[in-house]
């Protein structure tokens, strides 16, 4: 009875789907006229903590809804492991982190995620030990690579191409590894994504092809070689080759912006999740809870910088993403 | 009279209800687990709930149902053991084979009807009316393989072999 697993954990998440923002909500808070009324309507929704005295700032109640989601995540899951692809992305960036510290001689400043799969404090003694077996495999090579192409070089970026790149391969490892077509194909996405993102960047900042082909990751919908040649010779040819990919759809947004590529980007991969609304058991329908609520949390954070900083409404909306429920 | 025959009759019947049962039980077990879930966020839905786990319940009590009527027939419950042949134990067999097979596998599909009913109540209560009758419906064939099994033991009994 393999495939009728995680039948107690779906019908939490079934019952916890209730509280997700629809496009509707959204659209309530993008209504609400100053920042503070947009975080006093956050709270009502039950965002927050609400034993908590006051008012909370926005990253306060962020991390903390993030936090509340991988609670109930490994309240209803023995086993967390399925779910680590999702938090690769903060391993890494923890890594970079630390590197930076340790080669800048910098104190931390509070610029770790606590949410990762490797303790960030395990993380930050490694590289102060020079230690790089302390840290799991598939980081070790690479935090050794950029360690030392920091420290010898001084050169940040080169030492951010490393990490970055090791960060998408460990993702792409892992959806492999996966017998879950959602956790394969959020892979998939990310990794392609990135991969378009940063081809865009570097042909506008003029990189050179050899920059470029160390910066992309191989996956299976974007051919880097290809890309990478694109992007050395414009946007233009991005636009070409993309038309001949699963992204074709998404060549106008790349015109506009990198954030207008990314909003269409986290869309795919919402309408690519919906399905699991309808799905009984297995661990699809919290993997797609997950991405629903990162979603969510992405758009709130928006919607709130935005405010705080004043932005017409059409502004904000441009980077609005469409909502799970 | 045939000592095997006898022990055919009384496999069948205990078929029916093992088979049946185990079933009901697995189907129970996994609409409950679902049920325990949508409780833990809404206590308030346990009613509706409940009643949806209880529905893969019921092929249990048809499969202890065809073994009552059989074992009643060849006279092991409330009376002695009628003379029976080879032959006729091998047709009661049979004839409790239906319940046991279809009662398991409905009982089994129940389940993962009521799982995805109970998930549509935490969703949409006030869709619990329409909710129950998806799984209701896999209980047809449970039904018409009750009828099947208690119209052939009847059958079987009447005949003389």
């Amino acid at each position: 009875m393999a495939h009728t697993n995680y039948a107690y954990a779906v019908a939490r998440i079934r019952a916890n789907e209730l509280q997700l923002f629809s496009n509707q909500l959204v659209e309530q808070l993008l209504a609400t006229k100053s920042y503070d009324e947009c975080l006093r309507m956050l709270l009502d929704k039950g965002w927050g903590d609400e034993a908590a005295a006051g008012i909370p700032t926005a990253e306060e109640l962020l991390s903390g809804e993030r936090e509340k989601t991988w609670a109930l995540i490994g309240e209803l899951c023995e086993d967390m492991s399925p779910f680590d692809v999702f938090l690769y992305a903060n391993d890494y960036h923890n890594l970079k982190a630390a590197i930076k510290l340790v080669c800048t001689n910098t104190d931390d400043f509070g610029i770790f995620i606590k949410n990762g799969t490797v303790d960030c404090n395990r993380i930050l003694n490694a590289i102060k030990d020079r230690d790089f077996y302390e840290l799991p495999d598939p980081m070790r090579a690479p935090a050794q690579e950029a360690y030392s192409a920091l420290s010898q070089t001084r050169d940040g970026q080169l030492c951010d191409i490393i990490i970055d790149r090791a960060a998408l391969e460990a993702i792409l490892s892992a959806g492999s590894a996966s017998d879950n077509s959602l956790i394969q194909k959020y892979a998939e996405l990310t990794v392609a994504s990135a991969d378009i993102k940063i081809a865009a960047r570097c042909c506008r900042t003029g990189k050179s092809l050899e920059f470029l082909r160390r910066a992309l990751a191989p996956c299976r919908t974007v051919n880097v070689t290809l890309l990478a040649r694109a992007a050395s010779e414009g946007m233009e040819a991005i636009a070409d080759y993309l038309e001949g990919t699963d992204y074709a759809g998404a060549v106008s947004e790349l015109q506009k912006s990198a954030s207008a590529f990314e909003c269409w980007c986290d869309n795919l991969m919402i309408q690519s999740i919906k399905p699991q609304q309808y799905e009984v058991f297995g661990i699809g329908p919290l993997a797609a809870y997950i991405l629903a609520r990162e979603n969510e949390i992405k758009t709130v954070r928006m919607i709130l910088s935005g405010k705080l900083n004043s932005l017409p409404d059409a502004a904000i909306r441009e980077r609005i993403r469409e909502m799970y429920v | 009279m045939s000592t095997l025959g006898m022990a055919l009759a009384i496999l069948g019947a205990a078929l029916a209800a093992c088979l049946a049962g185990a079933g009901s039980a697995v189907g129970v077990g996994l609409a409950g687990q679902a049920a325990a879930g949508v409780v833990t966020e809404d206590p308030n839905k346990f009613s509706k709930v409940l009643v949806l786990q209880l529905l893969p319940g019921t092929q249990g009590i048809y499969g202890l149902l065809v073994a009552f009527i059989c074992l009643s027939n060849i006279g092991i419950i409330g009376g002695a053991p009628a003379e029976m042949s080879l032959v006729k134990g091998a047709m009661y067999l049979a004839a409790c084979l239906p319940m046991a097979i279809a009662g398991y596998v409905s009982a089994c599909y129940q389940g993962r009807a009521s799982v995805a009913s109970i998930g549509l109540v935490a969703k949409k209560p006030d869709q619990f009316g329409k909710s129950m009758i998806f799984p209701a419906m896999v209980e047809t064939y449970a039904i018409l393989a009750l009828l099947v099994s208690i119209l052939a033991i009847m059958g079987v009994g009447n005949a003389s072999f």
